[in-house]
């Protein structure tokens, strides 16, 4: 169970874009974190600000998770062969359609990318029946 | 030098972001996308502030000839829509509907002191790796 948050999320939305605008503007590179995740291991040499803009999010994340009154309980008893397959999936998915909730949904949609809007929407709707049969059906995590 | 701490800034400024909207909670993710149970509508306020930040901010830096700290913008070359794309895509899917992890906020959980996001983010690069297996 958690609680409708609209404040929160929609600043925290707003703050996602805000950082996509600082990346392009200053780098002219686009925030999808699947992107900057695989460029890692690429072996090409702009590894050190992919790595940069990782090291500051996770950071970042720590520090207003364990020092704000965000912080959550985690989640306990999820099986660990679901979020395995569900790791695989979104790993080989993100690289097979080029991008993720970040790249395609925030940074795609925002210069208005056709394949994004296509992407995304594929996305959503497989994400809410997965959400709805995994739960409902199977009983996974519910 | 420059650059990367604009990265850094970046990247800091998406972490907060991801948090503070609590999409680092799977459980917050799955509950938007599983509308039959106690529905969280929050998830669509924060796609939806994201689009109302970069669908105007984007228009007005791509208006640019470069970007302040490099020669040009790198951007997807890419502009139909193919099997790749959509099949990639539905993966993805069914991946985040199951846990209720995207990359970001996967990756910018492993500080938080509990296992799950490791066991995901770990499996999450072996898929990558496979993946790329069957692109070019």
């Amino acid at each position: 169970m958690t609680s409708f948050t609209p404040y929160s999320a929609l600043a925290g939305g707003a703050l996602i874009g805000l950082a996509a605008t600082l990346l392009l503007l200053f780098n002219g590179r686009i925030a999808g974190i699947s992107g900057i995740v695989n460029g890692l291991f690429n072996g090409g040499n702009d590894r050190a600000w992919r790595a940069t803009f990782l090291v500051g999010m996770i950071g970042a994340a720590a520090l207003v998770y364990h020092f704000t009154p965000v912080h959550f309980e985690g989640r306990s008893g999820f099986p660990v062969w679901a979020l395995m397959v569900a790791g695989l999936l979104v790993g080989a998915g993100t690289r097979l359609g080029s991008g993720c909730t970040s790249g395609h949904g925030i940074c795609g949609i925002g210069r208005l990318s056709v394949r994004s809007v296509a992407a995304t929407a594929c996305f959503f709707s497989i994400g809410v029946i997965t959400a709805l049969a995994s739960r409902h059906l199977l009983g996974i995590g519910s | 030098m420059s650059r990367l701490i604009a990265a850094l800034c970046a990247g800091a400024l998406f972490g907060t972001g991801l948090t503070l909207a609590g999409m680092v909670n799977p459980l917050k993710v799955l509950n938007f996308l599983d509308f039959a149970g106690n529905w969280d509508p929050s998830l669509a306020l924060v796609m939806g502030g994201g689009l109302l930040i970069t669908l105007v901010t984007f228009r007005f830096v791509l208006a640019r000839p470069a970007p302040v700290l490099a020669d040009q913008f790198t951007l997807p070359t890419r502009l139909n829509i193919d099997p790749p794309l959509m099949i990639g895509s539905a993966l993805f899917g069914i991946g985040w509907g199951l846990a209720g992890y995207c990359p970001g906020p996967a990756v910018a959980a492993l500080s938080f002191g509990t296992l799950e996001p490791w066991l995901f983010v770990g499996a999450m690069l072996a898929g990558s790796f496979l993946g790329k297996l069957f692109t070019r």
